[in-house]
């Protein structure tokens, strides 16, 4: 793939996204939230649930509309979605009336980009980087979630698109599972350096993927600190061990908590008390 | 035989020869039953004695019903033993059996009728009810509009549609379609509008225009509520026919049903009855065997992901 021409730079400045609540006052989501996807890099949203980060992807993929903001791609303002911008969405979405080629093939062929037998050839390749080229005749229901998840990874492959924006693909996946999807999803990035926005509440899988790391603020969301993650790629279980990983963590989790603690509001000391002993555990983790 | 029966003939002798190019294995799934091998397996499992159970505690009511207990609604109607001698006779009392002719013609002139209007529903309601799903505009138009003619009870167009239409097969036909028409036209507007919005926005998002999405999502989608719809559609069919042989028609089951009750021919108006079951029945399987055929994947989906040998 030719990567380091196509750039898939996204600037986001000043989005305003408010959400009308019946007899009160609108709820504020994202308040002056600016942020870049930087091309070529694996940034990683990271914040509490709830915090807005799934309103901003659907902004910056196209299918919301911000109340106030600007959004850039490689100079040009964006409007609506489109095949240069594809999200992975937290629920798989593959068509189960199709089986997994026909699923992978479907955009490509649409916008009458390749014919079918090249998509297939296409889809076949891309199949094989995901470990998918046994189940291609298969229907989604077929398939176990993993394979669901990377049957979804491979359909948005195939079309190249500038910048991959993924909610919480690995949501529901159990750990084993979860963690070698992360390890296939490395590959997958190293190989092609699509500009990736990685969305996740997950601090480990954060930090494993990341080239950068975007904390979000608890309501109205905000991005509250960048964290550059120096870890040498090729990458693998072993960073986790890394003295700089656990610099990260600590420096990651010190700002995470302070937003957990307004999530969970001051009142509440049983929550207050749970936050001191995270943040316990942090020192500990960067003492070490 | 009068020409009128022409083509009900060849929807018979096709649907016959349909069923007999199919393997012998196929025809005993279409109908339900067990070929040799099986047929030890059948006869041990459960499922087979309850279901000669709830039979044979049927027949037996309605015989104890009619000759022993003291209910009194029962004693003017026959017994099966009546009902099965009649049935199968070769010189039948009361003139209808398995061995005239007569009960052929009205069993062809019912099943022609049902399954006229039951085709006409669905190629008429099925693209209604896409379009009722796929265009917000269309169906602010037509469903207030639709929601307060389906309410309307079959019987009550009777005598308008022998007004506007010539004859009263027409009109007999049309009363069936109507409410045939109605059920599969809901049913696919609730197909579609159960299609999960992910589905959409994903087609749109890698490019589909709006025709792509109407036949690769909308129609695939939609197609288990519509064959739902068609299976309720048939059924709605039969029952909004019958009533119409009733009060309209010359032939027919209900024709034939409504007879046996003027001319006091107790046992064929069983034997009409029961023949009804049996089509209806047979319909209805028909129709799931389509639907199964045409969505493999839910097959699939229904059995659990049987597929999955591989571990992640």
């Amino acid at each position: 793939m030719t990567n380091t021409e196509k750039k898939g730079c996204i600037e986001a400045v000043n989005l305003c996204k408010l959400f009308p609540q019946a007899g009160r006052k609108p709820l504020e989501v994202l308040k002056d939230c600016s942020l870049t996807v930087e091309p070529g890099k694996l940034n990683v949203l990271i914040g509490t649930s709830g915090c807005g980060k799934s309103t901003l992807a659907n902004i910056l993929a196209g299918y919301d509309c911000p109340s106030s903001g600007e959004i850039m791609m490689d100079g040009k303002p964006l409007n609506g979605p489109g095949s240069d911008r594809l999200m992975v969405f937290q629920e798989t979405a593959l068509w189960p009336w199709m089986t997994v080629m026909e699923n992978v093939i479907f955009g490509p062929t649409v916008r009458g980009e390749m014919s079918k037998k090249e998509a297939r050839e296409e889809a076949t390749r891309i199949l094989e980087l995901v470990g998918l080229q046994d189940f291609r005749d298969k229907y989604p229901a077929q398939l176990s979630g993993g394979m669901q998840r990377r049957a979804e990874l491979a359909r948005a492959l195939i079309n190249n698109p500038k910048v991959m924006i993924m909610d919480e693909p690995f949501r529901g996946l159990d750990d084993l599972t979860r963690e070698l999807m992360q390890e296939y999803y490395l590959k997958i990035f190293e190989e092609s350096h699509c500009t990736t926005l990685f969305i996740t509440t997950e601090l480990e899988e954060a930090i494993f993927l990341a080239d950068r790391i975007l904390i979000m603020t608890f309501l109205p969301g905000q991005i509250k600190k960048v964290i550059d993650v120096d870890l040498p790629r090729p990458r693998d279980y072993r960073v986790l061990t890394s003295k700089r990983y656990l610099e990260i963590k600590g420096e990651t989790l010190e700002c995470l908590l302070e937003e957990g603690r307004k999530c969970f509001g001051d009142e509440c000391n049983i929550a207050n008390s749970m936050v001191d002993e995270f943040r316990r555990q942090a020192n500990d983790v960067c003492d070490r | 035989m009068d020409t009128n029966l022409i083509l009900p003939v060849i929807i018979i002798s096709a649907f016959s020869i349909w069923i007999f190019y199919h393997r012998q294995k196929k025809l005993a799934v279409i109908l339900g039953i067990s070929t040799s091998e099986q047929i030890k397996k059948t006869l041990t499992s459960q499922r087979f004695w309850l279901l000669i159970l709830g039979f044979a505690l049927t027949i037996g009511f309605w015989y104890a019903a009619v000759y022993w207990l003291p209910f009194k609604a029962f004693h003017r109607l026959p017994g099966p033993d009546e009902v099965v001698i009649e049935w199968l006779s070769r010189d039948p009392y009361y003139g209808i059996s398995i061995y005239t002719k007569e009960y052929y013609v009205h069993i062809i002139y019912s099943f022609y009728r049902a399954t006229t209007a039951f085709l006409l529903a669905t190629v008429l309601g099925v693209p209604f009810g896409l379009l009722m799903g796929w265009s917000r505009r269309f169906y602010e138009y037509s469903f207030p509009l639709v929601e307060m003619i389906r309410p309307i009870p079959p019987l009550a167009w009777v005598p308008l549609s022998i007004l506007m239409l010539p004859g009263v097969e027409p009109a007999v036909i049309f009363v069936t379609f109507l409410v045939a028409f109605f059920v599969t036209a809901l049913n696919t507007l609730l197909g579609v509008q159960s299609i999960d919005q992910a589905y959409f926005r994903a087609a749109r998002c890698l490019g589909a225009s709006s025709k792509e999405i109407l036949y690769d999502v909308v129609i695939p989608g939609s197609l288990p509520y519509i064959f739902t719809g068609l299976q309720i559609a048939m059924g709605a069919a039969w029952f909004s026919l019958v009533a119409g042989e009733m009060i309209a028609a010359q032939y027919g089951l209900g024709y034939l049903i409504w007879q046996g009750y003027s001319l006091v021919k107790y046992p064929t108006i069983i034997i009409g009855m029961v023949t009804l079951g049996f089509i209806g029945y047979g319909s209805s399987v028909a129709i799931r065997y389509v639907g199964k055929k045409l969505m493999a994947w839910r097959e699939q989906e229904l059995g659990g992901g049987a597929g999955v040998t591989h571990g992640e």
